[in-house]
């Protein structure tokens, strides 16, 4: 069926009034049902008929449950479909620029980059009459598929094997190279350890700016140069500083929401002139491997966490070793005297990051969930398909602990050995 | 564990250590910065290596008893570049390093006071035409004017270096703890005055400071147009929306999953 909606006022004007003899019917067939008591109005907006609402209830009064049990029950005829009401946006010739340059943590967006390419777009749409595009500066190969929705209007991926590793000095001289091609009136880069908080200081002693680090609210300010105002955090957490917003801006998550109404072009870009040839004078050489077991649980990557539900502690130990998995434990385990009590993960426990979190019998309790607000990818095995642990997952595999484990541990071990052959081979 | 990188440059490695002085977060006293003494405590932990800690800032009493914290892990002089209160300290320092001419220069991320941006680092390296590097966790050796040095990465991760001496690294709470500062040397220790001129730090003046106020909490922002979902996205429980669940697999079939998601997520190595 196609989705026009076809008026027939006739029948429109039948179903508003009430003392038509034919109303019912036409009530019917536009609600689809026997009873209607809800239908799609003209202009895509419900039509509730208030009189057709509820039953009778025991005592003769009538009764309306609103939990919305029986409304879900009547499906309307047609169905209010959802569809995607964002605005799609496109500025063919932006008055200036504002570059972000999103850290890509694990090739995606982080929420922390969402935030500033938000921020950016304050930035750039604060005049309706020059719109500002934003420019979304991306290094090496990344998953991320929603540049648009996210809000960047332009996209310049920069790919290919010499942005592969810690290239610091590269990326400034291209960035750089930017500056002087694109000429963005804000550099935005988000104020992370590694990532933003280095690039962009980078960049900002490059060019010869003074930055502001640790922005977390940029306002309007006629009164200064910019137009812009910053707060940014000083003296270690302790002061704010109030300031013009400068052109190089290092700001801290949540510094603006993030684009959520309308949609952008993210339309690829490249640089006319090639890519500068930097003398490389910081080396890298690869990461280290570190054992994961000295990994303090709070900073740990990838978790495999034992529950109540673990039988065989050997098997459980051992996958965790083939796995390279930093060791966690739900309370339970740890008053058994299975895990040592610095590897409870929970309210009482550890808050944990990890970007992979296996629970391993663990039913979920609250207190256990708590500790694992922020990890990315959860995976639950367990028995129960009901349990909260199940309902939180990302992935969640129904079935004995110790026999996931060992069939986990064959696969990783085959996997292990096909990259041994492989390397021998070449 | 100790990081002992053995240097095979004659007469040693000359490591200058830019100090600053801290405050305590709680106390508000200063005290010597903590990432400060971490880059000292890295230094002194480098064999053969001939330190030399390097302050701008004014001398005062208070900011004597600080610079004393440094002196007390054993060392003997600290050179005190004197500024006054408002000065860029950038280009005094690059003189001072321009003369000393040191192979290393460690720091810490950021200072405790003031504004604490963290750049000045990168400043000087800029000023000097020297490589720079962060969070450094661990020297490892320096033979013949490049050094092999551990980068921590978040998550209890190092990445491992070649860097072109002279080079500027600074050190965050990563590096091993800083030792204890002892009361005898600390008084022993001496303070050298060096006088630099000052250059006024004019964009200060234009600045608004005043204690931090508290962040406001993010809201929770459910886009709905009937009050019913808006309702249930806020009182529901937090759950993972388009989970996927297995039932009635076989074990082999649900690590097979889980296999696929640990490579897709790149923690298996
Ligand atoms: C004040 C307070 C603070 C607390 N703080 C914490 C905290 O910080 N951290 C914490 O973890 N808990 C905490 N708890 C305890 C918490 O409420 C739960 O009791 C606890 O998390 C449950 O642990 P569990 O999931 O391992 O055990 P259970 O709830 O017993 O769950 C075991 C799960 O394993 C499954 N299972 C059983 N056998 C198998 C099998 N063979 N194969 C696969 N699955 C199987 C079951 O289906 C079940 O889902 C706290 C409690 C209180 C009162």
């Amino acid at each position: 069926m196609s989705d026009l909606i076809r008026r027939d006022p006739r029948k429109e004007w039948i179903a508003r009034n009430r003392l038509h003899p034919q109303h019912q019917d036409v009530l019917a067939e536009q609600g689809g049902g026997t009873k209607a008591f809800e239908w799609m109005g003209p202009n895509g907006v419900m039509r509730k008929n208030p009189h057709a609402v509820g039953f009778i209830g025991p005592n003769g009064v009538r009764r309306i449950d609103r939990s919305g049990a029986q409304q879900a029950a009547q499906t309307p005829g047609r169905s209010a479909e959802t569809k995607d009401t964002r605005q799609r946006i496109t500025i063919d010739q932006p008055a200036f620029m504002v570059a972000v340059v999103p850290d890509m943590a694990g090739g995606r967006l982080s929420s922390h980059d969402r935030d500033l390419l938000g921020l950016a777009r304050q930035l750039a749409d604060a005049d309706p009459s020059q719109p500002g595009a934003v420019l979304a500066v991306v290094f090496g190969e990344h998953k991320e598929t929603a540049f648009g929705e996210a809000g960047a209007d332009r996209l310049l991926h920069l790919e290919g094997e010499r942005f592969s590793g810690y290239l610091p000095e590269l990326k400034v001289a291209t960035l750089q190279g930017i500056e002087r091609e694109v000429a963005p009136r804000f550099w935005l880069l988000p104020d992370s350890t590694l990532g933003g908080g280095e690039l962009g200081r980078r960049l900002a002693a490059r060019l010869g700016e003074r930055p502001a680090a640790q922005v977390w609210q940029v306002e309007n300010a006629s009164a200064s140069p910019t137009g812009w105002r910053c707060t940014a955090r000083g003296a270690a957490g302790r002061d704010d500083i109030i300031r013009a917003l400068p052109r190089v801006v290092l700001a801290l998550a949540e510094c603006a929401d993030p684009v959520s109404e309308t949609r952008h072009a993210a339309e690829p870009i490249s640089l006319s002139q090639g890519l500068p040839d930097v003398l490389g004078r910081i080396e890298d050489l690869g990461e280290v491997a570190v054992d994961p077991a000295s990994v303090s649980l709070a900073e740990a990557e990838f978790i495999l966490s034992a529950g109540n539900g673990v039988k065989e502690w050997e098997g459980y130990h051992h996958a965790a070793e083939v796995l390279g998995a930093t060791k966690g434990a739900s309370r339970v385990a740890v008053d058994d005297g299975y895990m040592p009590r610095d590897r409870q993960v929970g309210a009482t426990g550890t808050w944990v990051s990890a970007r992979v979190y296996v629970a391993v019998g663990i039913s979920g309790a609250i207190q256990h969930l708590q500790g694992i607000q922020s990890c990315e990818k959860v995976v639950a095995v367990n028995l129960d398909e009901g349990c909260d642990m199940v309902k939180r997952a990302d992935l969640a595999v129904i079935g004995d602990a110790s026999a996931v484990l060992a069939a986990l541990v064959k696969r990783v071990e085959q996997y292990r050995a096909e990259q041994q052959e492989n390397r021998n081979a070449a | 564990m100790p990081h002992n990188a053995t240097s095979s440059t004659p007469g040693g490695l000359n490591v200058a250590v830019l100090v600053s002085i801290g405050r305590h977060p709680l106390t508000a006293r200063t005290r010597r910065a903590d990432q400060d003494a971490r880059a000292v405590e890295m230094a002194l932990t480098l064999d053969g290596a001939s330190v030399s800690l390097i302050h701008a800032g004014q001398q005062e009493r208070e900011h004597e008893e600080a610079l004393r914290g440094y002196l007390g892990m054993g060392i003997d002089t600290v050179n005190l570049i004197q500024q006054c209160p408002q000065a860029d300290v950038v280009p005094a320092l690059a003189d001072a390093l321009r003369q000393g001419a040191p192979q290393l220069v460690l720091s810490g991320a950021r200072a405790e006071t003031n504004e604490a941006s963290g750049v000045l680092p990168y400043l000087l390296a800029e000023a000097l035409g020297w490589p720079i590097i962060t969070n450094l966790a661990a020297v490892e050796k320096v033979e013949q004017g490049m050094a092999t040095v551990l980068q921590a990465l978040p998550r209890g991760k190092r990445r491992r270096l070649r860097i072109r001496l002279p080079a500027i690294a600074t050190v965050d709470s990563s590096a091993p703890a800083a030792r204890q500062s002892a009361f005898g040397p600390a008084r022993r220790g001496a303070l050298e005055h060096l006088d630099a001129a000052s250059d006024i730090d004019e964009a200060l003046a234009a600045w608004q400071v005043q204690p931090a106020r508290k962040r406001p909490k993010r809201l929770k922002i459910v886009k709905s147009s009937s009050a019913r979902d808006r309702f249930k996205a806020a009182a529901a429980k937090a759950d993972g929306g388009g989970g996927q669940t297995l039932t009635d697999v076989t074990p082999e079939q649900g690590a097979e999953a889980i296999f696929k998601l640990l490579k897709e997520e790149g923690v298996l190595r």
